[in-house]
């Protein structure tokens, strides 16, 4: 693997990045006075902020590296995790689900869980969240120290520690207004920082149609219809034609439902980010002001792993060719630093390098103060200690930061020891991630789901999930954290083979949701409703006020708003089907 | 919050922009092979200048316009 060498311009660029962001935070303490200010920025962001921040906290660089392998691997189908598998749920949560979360003045998604369920029910949700989140900090953390290493020759440890310290510094001082003001930047440097690639590697690879025609090649090569790269719906009739493996149910029933359903409408990550904006307008408008640069931005993360792989088929006047590993797949993870490394001169390749690293430590960011709120509210004050003052809850939470970095960072060198951790990870996060949304789904729109219904409904679900993949396996796992270790535990029993890891993952959330949907109905209608209906106020469909919109001009108005996204994202459909 | 984010973005694109359109200026132009011969830093860091005055710009016609109409909650 080759290193790339930075200039002092680079490392200028880096400085220059790292002051703002301590900077910003610096700036911000002194407006930080309440926890509600530490939590939840006191209710004051305006829309486009907290709509960017939205985004951004979900967009780590994880992300933007995996989307570039994945865009080489699939091509263009890939797009769905950012269409079908994120508007419709960015809408829904926006025009439908928000005004019960801020309507409800609850200052987290366990919270809300509580107002309208139990106390059981939140601490399920709290913990597991709060324990999936600090995890994925530490991943996030380990991710960026292994990626600089390779690349950079940096340290493991001292990169580690400098991020880990300066998430820390912004975060203790200025809370989620701080994390939000700088995912805010990360979002304006990956597209400021990408936006050059696109154009030089389409440069390269002879514009558009010469990334169509190299693609032609690379599928009939592999055995695939020649549109297989370029094309996102056509070749979505059976698992065989095309290399994602999935057929178009699986993918929108498992993908576009219940998997972007259960992370969009439920995450408190992004949910988050909403919940801290200004007014019910502004709350309902963010993720639909998301959603329009998350419908773009395939072209910034997806386009250049397709460039790659066009350019591995039949390099362009630069040479650029994706490299083969030792078992001769090709190495798609290295596809944005490659390219990184291969078409920027010093300078440009500081800000792509930033861009790069904000991402990983603003992703950081979210789950920390994801992590923090969820502590200090949903579990200390919650179990541990409900009758402190104020101060001492946002006292409570800056420690909490620094707990939760400490955590994150021995999860990053946990993860360095363990390969599969990683897959781990997500494998739980999937099972506990899947039945959230019957939950808020029944929860919001039946006025006669009980606590019980909800509490054992999750508990079925995340059941669900683990026996769905301990009954399944995709075709080629090489580990029994890929599933199937059923059948290894119990000699005969039946093991179902999937034609890939997604087909699988697809199935195993709708597993879920259908478990828990099923089973929250059921035992709700077992159960006495716990709660009365001047409680439920606010909370559930039929016990809320429809909401008026003073507001005359379009784009305040969520429901028009919504429309104009859900049109750009049925145009963006067709023209790439 | 009392702290318009448009004008920490602008003043930094407005830095960086500056950093790369000098180091555009006065590089060797051999390390712009790779690039496919453009000088990426001094046009896309033109970019960022620009970038950066819309950001600014927007933030003082925030500001301006705020005075005029009685913030309520007086920050």
């Amino acid at each position: 693997m080759s290193s790339m060498t930075l200039a002092p311009i680079d490392y200028a660029i880096l400085i220059v990045y790292f002051g703002f962001v301590l900077g910003i935070g610096y700036m911000l303490k002194r407006h930080v006075r309440t926890s509600a200010d530490f939590f939840i920025s006191g209710r004051s962001i305006p829309a486009w902020v907290a709509g960017l921040a939205f985004l951004s906290a979900n967009l780590g660089a994880q992300e933007v590296v995996g989307m570039a392998a994945s865009g080489a691997k699939y091509g263009i189908a890939t797009a769905h995790f950012y269409w079908v598998g994120a508007i419709p749920a960015m809408i829904f949560v926006g025009v439908f689900m928000m005004p019960f979360y801020y309507g409800s003045r609850a200052r987290s998604v366990p919270e809300y869980l509580k107002l309208r369920f139990d106390e059981k029910t939140r601490g399920f949700n709290a913990i597991s969240f709060a324990a999936m989140t600090v995890f994925s900090s530490g991943i996030s953390l380990y991710a960026m120290g292994r990626l600089l290493e390779l690349l950079l020759g940096w340290d493991f440890n001292f990169s580690i520690l400098v991020s880990a310290l300066i998430v820390l510094a912004y975060i203790f001082l200025g809370g989620l207004t701080s994390a939000i003001y700088n995912e805010v930047l990360q979002f304006f440097l990956i597209v400021l920082g990408f936006t050059p690639l696109v154009y030089i590697g389409l440069r390269d690879a002879g514009g558009w149609d010469g990334v169509v025609s190299r693609l032609a090649v690379t599928a009939t090569q592999r055995g695939y219809p020649e549109g297989a790269w370029t094309h996102a719906w056509a070749y979505l009739g059976s698992p065989s034609s095309n290399p994602m493996g999935v057929e178009w149910f699986g993918l929108a029933m498992g993908l576009g439902f219940v998997l972007s359903f259960g992370y969009w409408c439920t995450d408190f990550l992004v949910v988050q980010r909403a919940m801290a904006a200004d007014s019910m307008s502004a709350a309902r408008r963010t993720p639909l002001i998301a959603a329009v640069p998350k419908m773009l931005f395939p072209v910034l993360v997806i386009v250049p792993g397709m460039i790659a792989m066009g350019l591995t088929s039949q390099p362009g006047e630069s040479g650029f060719t994706l490299p083969m590993r030792a078992d001769g797949t090709l190495d798609y993870d290295m596809t944005i630093p490659l390219m990184l490394g291969h078409y920027f001169p010093s300078g440009m390749l500081g800000l792509g390098l930033t861009a790069l690293m904000a991402s990983f430590m603003s992703g950081m960011a979210g789950n920390v103060t994801a992590f923090n709120t969820v502590w200090t509210y949903d579990i200390y004050q919650s179990y541990l200690k409900p009758q402190a003052s104020d101060r001492h809850y946002l006292l409570m939470g800056r420690w909490t930061t620094v707990v939760g970095i400490l955590i994150s960072v021995a999860a990053a060198y946990v993860a360095s020891m363990f390969n599969n951790i990683m897959d781990l990870l997500q494998l739980v996060f999937a099972f506990v991630n899947a039945p959230l949304f019957a939950t808020f789904l029944l929860g919001m729109f039946w006025r006669r789901a009980t606590g019980h219904g909800a509490f054992f409904g999750l508990v079925a679900g995340t059941l669900g999930a683990a026996l769905h993949h301990g009954l399944t396996v995709p075709i080629h796992a090489a580990t029994l954290v890929k599933g199937g270790w059923i059948a290894y535990l119990l000699n005969g029993a039946p093991q179902h083979v999937y034609p890939s890891e997604m087909a699988q993952n697809f199935w195993t959330a709708i597993y879920a949701w259908t478990a828990c949907f099923v089973v929250t109905i059921l035992v709700s209608l077992a159960t006495r409703q716990a709660k009365s209906d001047q409680e439920l106020t606010g909370l559930v469909s039929s016990l809320t006020p429809r909401l008026a919109n003073e507001d005359l001009v379009w784009y305040h108005r969520p429901e028009r708003l919504a429309m104009v996204v859900l049109a750009g994202l049925v145009l963006l459909n067709i023209i790439f089907w | 919050m009392g702290l318009d984010i448009r004008v920490p973005i602008g003043i930094m694109f407005a830095i960086i922009g500056a950093m790369l359109v000098i180091f555009g200026a006065v590089s060797d132009p051999a390390i712009y092979a790779r690039s496919l011969g453009l000088n990426l830093n001094l046009w896309w860091g033109a970019a960022l200048l620009v970038f950066a005055a819309v950001m600014l710009g927007l933030a003082r016609r925030a500001g301006a316009g705020r005075k005029p109409s009685a913030d309520a909650s007086g920050r």
